[in-house]
């Protein structure tokens, strides 16, 4: 037996994992103590490379690592305890599966003796994100951590990005053991994700575009996760075929919102142009979407007339809701990139004259136009200022959930990738004031504005706090309705107007609220206060909490009815009392 | 088309039903069996016969035998899934190769006496079951087959004084000198 007292690589369990973090480039982890990660906690206080930041619940920290990711491609990392300090996790951990967002989330557990017993703080961890996660590992032998941590790298970040979970119990980090660098065996060999798209898939579908008289690129957020390559080689397809493209909201900033080909958003609440193109077109290029129901409607009247295109990276994406005619599986960027080559070689722009004529038509519609008011803020007023006046700025976006959401997405212009954070699969209320911290620690100098609505910023309101410790100047721009207004909306449209508890009552004083955690308070109630708020707001550098005192009863159009076809749109200005009673239309009458 | 006011399209589609075996060669680690069972529960998948056994035991490899039922795109989905699954190197769809053979074994306890008796053999002779525990009123068949004829087999014995019967659920191969 060799003396291993003075191999460097022998260490406990606590800090093969802080050191699996450095060597994996980690520099900020998000997280909140307890009793079974105590020795992690005593390993990251002796440290200097990786930072911690202390949420103030852990669903924030999965949030706030959800934003982290999304804003720069690498992988979240979270900290958190055994119990429920793991189920807090349970929300942030399957929006980013729902998202692909890459997670690696480290839970503490109960020592491996007393798994099973009930012991104080002991949860079934794996069992319960199982379902919650890309993959997890409960690691009951020293000799496994290294390895274990190091596939968690990888796993969450190739193929289809997402979370992953390592379960750490306290005997194991206490234990010692020797630890290795990441190296290729430390992986499933049956994991093996594809990058590269089949040739003659890619043929076949060059083939298509070519001939095509009404095409339309529909892309999503597996173009982001991509990395910034797979975006430049969209607008280069897009500029390369002049085809017309729009984007799911995950999408959103991939090809920009300023570009002459661009349709704006489609599905539910998307543009009339986007949605119209889609029912109407021959071939649809689809790049890493997953054709999920807020984006087809009704599924069998899903644009009927067309042949389909689909590249994911994920084959089971492929065939779920809507057939398709070319699947290609592999990386959005890697597969782009060798269609665009193919298509350069042996295809030319086809003639769609007549297709942008036809669309232009339909953008005539103009199905994001509403009323103004000089009287009161409306809130699609509002989201247009915030852009005006962060135009050109170093700008980075995150939302809640609701209509406010549908409105930052239909009204904020996104140029670039990776700058727009939102809960798109799982529509998480919450997420977007902890993902702001997340953005804004990854983007210390860029302004972070959190697009907010009166109900969801409450769920998570206490990370506040975290931004003012961490001298995080987060914007939570507020469209105060006082209402959970998209709920308000579905039960004035499907519900007989019966107002069912989505009143916001007894909502905070939220500038004193501001106060009460050390950050700034604003407050806008008429359209002409609004600009000098908001430009206040922008030089503030403080996190600020900015009431947008909005409409109380706008609603949010376009929007596809469930149950109804994309040319079954009800659009803003046909959105009479009459018009929409009639277009919901189902079982239950509006009274 | 009339749905009640809902936020989801609520029609479903209504393709016939397929039924297919599936042999998934997995990499035998604690939670393998959970996330393959937590997928069919989890998205609404049926299991008709799951059997599960470690079969290369220097390889730490299981071969897990799924029988399920569904729509063709349902069926192309469980096998896409299972396949996405980080433990699972490969995922044959037993139904599809055409040239697969399907086994299980099934152990049937039958009580009684006179006619029922000499017929309750009579039968497991015709049907190859052999007789592994016998006492003066009951017997213990074993029988190996496909699942048809082993139902077919059970309910022959019904009448006859059926009392359990413990199956293994289906095993499969396919013909030929290929391996997965
Ligand atoms: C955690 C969670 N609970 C419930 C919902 C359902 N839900 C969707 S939007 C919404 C209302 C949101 O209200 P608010 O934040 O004020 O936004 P608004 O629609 O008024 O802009 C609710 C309750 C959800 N998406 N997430
Ligand atoms: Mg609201």
């Amino acid at each position: 037996m060799t003396d291993k007292s003075h191999d460097p690589n022998q260490m406990t369990g606590a800090a093969m994992i802080v050191r699996a973090l450095i060597d994996h480039g980690v520099q900020h982890v998000f997280g909140y103590p307890g009793g079974a990660v105590l020795p992690i906690y005593d390993e990251i206080f002796q440290q200097s490379e990786v930072e911690h930041i202390l949420v103030r619940h852990e669903q924030g920290a999965g949030h706030a690592a959800e934003g982290y990711a999304r804003s720069t491609g690498k992988p979240g990392v979270v900290l958190v305890t055994s119990g429920p300090g793991a189920t807090n996790m349970v929300t942030p951990l399957t929006d980013a599966l729902m998202d692909s967002i890459p997670l690696v989330c480290i839970t503490g557990q109960v020592p491996t003796h007393l798994i099973g017993n009930d012991a104080f703080q002991e949860c079934d961890t794996v069992g319960i994100t199982r379902p919650a996660t890309k993959h997890n590992w409960l690691v009951r032998d020293i000799n496994d951590l290294a390895k274990v941590l190091h596939e968690a790298f990888y796993v969450a970040t190739t193929g289809r990005p997402g979370p992953v979970l390592v379960d750490v119990p306290k005997d194991v980090q206490f234990a010692t053991g020797t630890y290795h660098p990441p190296r290729k065996s430390d992986v499933h060999i049956s994991y093996t994700p594809r990058v590269k798209g089949d040739a003659t898939q890619i043929r076949k579908a060059v083939a298509m575009l070519a001939n095509a008289k009404r095409p339309v690129i529909y892309s999503g957020g597996g173009v982001i996760n991509s990395g910034p390559e797979a975006s430049q080689l969209l607008r280069q397809l897009v500029e390369a075929t002049g085809f017309p493209i729009t984007s799911t909201l995950m999408g959103l900033g991939a090809y920009p919102a300023s570009g002459a080909n661009w349709l704006g958003m489609l599905g539910m609440h998307g543009t009339y142009e986007a949605n119209m193109t889609m029912h109407d077109c021959d071939v649809m290029l689809c790049v890493g979407a997953r054709f999920d129901d807020r984006i087809t409607g009704r599924t069998d009247a899903f644009s009927p007339g067309s042949k389909k295109i689909h590249i994911d990276i994920d084959p089971s994406s492929i065939n779920k809701n809507i057939r398709v005619d070319v699947p290609i599986i592999g990386d959005c960027g890697n597969v782009l990139g060798d269609l665009l080559q193919v298509f350069k070689a042996e295809a030319k722009k086809p003639d769609i004259k007549a297709w942008w004529q036809q669309i232009a038509q339909w953008r005539a519609r103009n199905s994001l136009s509403y009323r103004k008011n000089n009287d009161i803020i409306l809130p699609q007023y509002a989201i247009q200022r915030l852009f005006e006046l962060t135009r050109g700025k170093d700008t980075y976006i995150t939302t809640e959930v609701g209509q406010h959401q549908m409105w930052a997405a239909q009204f904020y212009g996104f140029e670039e990738p990776h700058r727009w954070m939102t809960s798109g699969g799982l529509g998480t209320m919450g997420y977007g004031l902890p993902a702001a911290v997340g953005v804004q620690v990854a983007h210390p100098d860029s302004l972070v504005i959190d697009i907010a609505g009166d109900a969801s910023v409450q769920m998570t309101i206490q990370e506040m706090s975290t931004a003012v410790q961490f001298e995080l100047p987060i914007k939570i721009f507020i469209l105060n309705n006082q209402y959970m207004g998209m709920v308000r909306q579905w039960q004035q449209l499907l519900h007989g107007n019966r107002l069912s508890h989505s009143y916001s009552e007894a909502l905070p004083d939220f500038v004193k609220l501001a106060d009460a955690y050390g950050c700034v308070g604003l407050q806008a109630t008429k359209p002409s206060d609004l600009d000098g708020a908001i430009k206040e707001m922008i030089a503030i550098k403080r996190p600020v909490l900015f009431d947008c005192r909005v409409a109380a009863l706008e609603n949010c159009f376009p929007m596809i009815p469930s149950g109804k076809a994309h040319n079954e749109m009800l659009l803003p200005e046909e959105a009479t009392d009459e018009a929409t009673a009639k277009a919901f239309s189902g079982g239950k009458a509006l009274v | 088309m009339n749905q009640p006011a809902s936020a989801y399209f609520l029609e479903e589609r209504h393709d016939p039903n397929e039924t297919h075996t599936l042999s998934v060669l997995v990499q035998n680690e604690p939670g393998v069996l959970a996330r393959v069972i937590g997928l069919f529960s989890g998205r609404g998948y049926n299991i008709e016969s799951l059997t599960v056994s470690e079969t290369e035991s220097q390889k730490h490899l299981s071969r897990i035998t799924i029988v399920t039922t569904g729509t063709p795109m349902v069926i192309q989905q469980i096998k896409h899934q299972l396949d996405r699954m980080i433990p699972v190197y490969r995922v044959v769809d037993m139904t599809l190769t055409g040239s697969s053979i399907e086994r299980e074994l099934a152990m049937v306890k039958v009580r009684g006496g006179g006619d029922h008796r000499v017929e309750a053999l009579r039968l497991a002779d015709a049907f190859r079951a052999r007789v592994i525990d016998a006492t003066t009123e009951s017997f213990v068949f074993e029988i190996t087959g496909n699942s048809s004829k082993i139902s077919q087999f059970i309910d022959l014995m019904r009448p006859l004084g059926l009392v359990e019967v413990s199956r293994t659920g289906v095993a499969a191969i396919t013909r030929g000198p290929e391996g997965m």
